[in-house]
């Protein structure tokens, strides 16, 4: 379903009608999981002042998913955990904002790991989201519910976010499209803090046309979040002709499922076809920047998960006498698990004595793998390969061991930690039927030019 | 594999204001153990000389005035938000 048709469908019959089509499509699909709750109420009087005039934009009456932990009106803002599980937010999140202001309507909240910590969805403190494909299968994750709603049809959209490939590895393994932007693209305000120095913010779509609009409503400076870059984003009407492109060999190893490294084969093929040149090219860091990701935002994550406190919003353990308890109960019931070992991770490569070994080294790490990239980029104008190493994997196979878990991001951190941006479009399925992602990217700031080359390829 | 001690989780637990049980505990020292010796591999690295990279950007400071913005939320609101308030202000148990 692509926002052009709902746009029709809007015209043809009314915002409510689609919107209530929407709603009921999402109650359908329950048994998925993938949304946590439907801001129904909301919806359908937004929808009727769509139908009245009232509101209008290049989204007007369009229904979309947002992603658990932006927050938005409506219902309560959870970050699917337990902490959250009653914030009512005074306030909404800027992207939030300025899809509203185009008149987009949300029907309803996505399944997440709890504060983004994940890549399966099994982290929700509401249970695990099942895969568009296949319900024995993960959603992938963190953006799990986002992504399987959207490639269930039900919405021509929904929002994301992406940290270390929180956006395009569930896009992959559903088979929609995803867009993780140059870091500082769309401003983060109001979505609940994980890393700050690799969070970005991104739409999942079923098609790149749809990526495209939304990024060009959402992207531009925010002064109330100030790593926000000025606006730069702008839709290219025809992807660059006879691109030089390199192939990352590093993430087409035996390690990676050769129906994956099939798929993205076939891609590089049409790609050739196309007219763009391929070559073989090494990012020798690569193999390095899961560990780099394991340290740094694992660092960054536990100083922003310490607002958490009890106090102010939010969970609040009960029987504490004092503040020491009321802070240890409180967040010892209010995270998930995958939480406690991350913030904790964090505290260990933090703490003076590991300190220079761990967060410093890793820092410094990330900046030889910039220096990696920006040597191919001197070259090639995007680098291409798989987005994970495998389709979607079955519910519970990854739970009881963490770093198998995290092997599962070795192909998208790498774009995060370096800023760069990266989106994942569906490449075909496997021989199981499951869909299997490539991934493109490219320098700071090409952006729109890495969409419209994947558009470019959607129709071939 | 790094070996965290029982005493070495207690403590990273406390310093993360974290109430474990002791079968949580258990987990986690196996785990963040696990978790250390995967990441000790970046030790490998040659980083003398190497700058470390906090901000992907470029940004440095960005300063604004120090002016009062309107958010349009007001005391009520956020004092509604916490679990225990009184007299128009936010209550919390003893510190010491």
């Amino acid at each position: 379903m692509t926002i052009k048709e709902v746009l029709q469908q809007i015209k043809v019959s009314s915002a409510r009608s689609v919107v209530e089509k929407a709603l009921a499509d999402a109650k359908e699909v329950a048994d998925y999981n993938a949304l946590l709750s439907l801001t129904e109420e909301r919806a359908l009087a937004r929808a009727d002042e769509v139908d009245k005039g009232k509101i209008t934009g290049r989204l007007a009456g369009v229904p979309y998913v947002i992603k658990d932990n932006f927050l938005a009106f409506g219902g309560p803002s959870t970050a699917a955990s337990h902490m959250l599980e009653f914030f009512d937010t005074p306030l909404q999140a800027t992207s939030v904002e300025k899809l509203e202001a185009e008149g987009a309507i949300c029907i309803g909240k996505a399944n997440l790991d709890a504060f983004a910590h994940g890549g399966s969805t099994e982290n929700s403190a509401f249970g695990p989201t099942k895969n568009a494909y296949d319900k024995s299968c993960v959603a992938g994750g963190s953006s799990g519910g986002s992504a399987v709603i959207t490639a269930l049809g039900v919405v021509p959209f929904a929002l994301g976010s992406d940290t270390g490939g929180s956006i395009r590895q569930p896009a992959s393994y559903n088979g929609v499209v995803g867009v993780k932007p140059t870091y500082g693209t769309v401003s983060r305000y109001g979505v609940v803090a994980m890393a700050s120095s690799t969070d970005t913010i991104g739409p999942i779509t079923s098609n790149v046309e749809d990526a495209e609009l939304l990024m060009s409503i959402m992207s531009g400076l925010d002064k109330r979040d100030m790593t926000t870059l000025p606006d730069f984003f702008e839709i290219l009407p025809d992807a660059m002709p006879s691109q030089k492109i390199g192939l990352v060999k590093d993430f087409m190893s035996e390690h990676v499922d050769s129906e994956v490294r099939a798929r993205v084969n076939e891609y590089i093929e049409k790609l050739k076809a196309a007219g763009h040149t391929i070559e073989e090219v090494s990012l020798p860091m690569a193999e390095y920047a899961l560990a780099m990701y394991y340290i740094i935002v694992p660092a960054e994550l536990s100083s922003n998960l310490a607002r958490y406190d009890g106090i102010r919003y939010g969970h609040q353990a009960e029987g504490a006498k004092t503040l020491a308890e009321l802070y240890g109960r409180t967040r010892g019931q209010g995270f998930e698990a995958e939480n406690k070992r991350r913030i904790m991770i964090g505290s260990y490569v933090l703490s003076s004595g590991f300190f220079d070994a761990y967060y410093l080294q890793a820092q410094k790490a990330r900046t030889l793998l910039i220096h990696e990239f920006n040597k191919l980029f001197e070259q090639y104008d995007c680098l291409i390969g798989p987005v994970a190493p495998s389709t979607a994997f079955k519910l519970g196979e990854n739970v009881a061991d963490p770093i198998k878990m995290y092997l599962e991001d070795i192909m998208t951190v790498p774009a995060s930690l370096a800023g760069l941006p990266s989106i994942s479009v569906p490449a075909g399925k496997s021989s199981a039927g499951m869909p299997v992602g490539v991934q493109i990217i490219g320098p700071m700031k090409s952006d729109a030019s890495l969409l419209a080359l994947a558009r470019s390829m959607e129709s071939k | 594999m790094t070996a965290i001690t029982r005493e070495d989780a207690l403590h990273l637990a406390q310093l993360s204001a974290l109430e474990l049980s002791e079968d949580e505990i258990e987990k986690l020292r196996i785990d963040i153990g696990n978790i250390l010796g995967y990441v000790q591999q970046l030790g490998q690295l040659d980083t003398s000389g190497v700058e470390p990279t906090y901000q992907v950007t470029g940004l440095e400071n960005v300063w604004r005035e120090d002016e009062i913005i309107d958010y349009g939320i007001s005391r009520e609101q956020l004092l509604a938000r916490a679990p225990q308030s009184t007299e128009n202000q936010i209550k919390v148990p003893k510190v010491l």
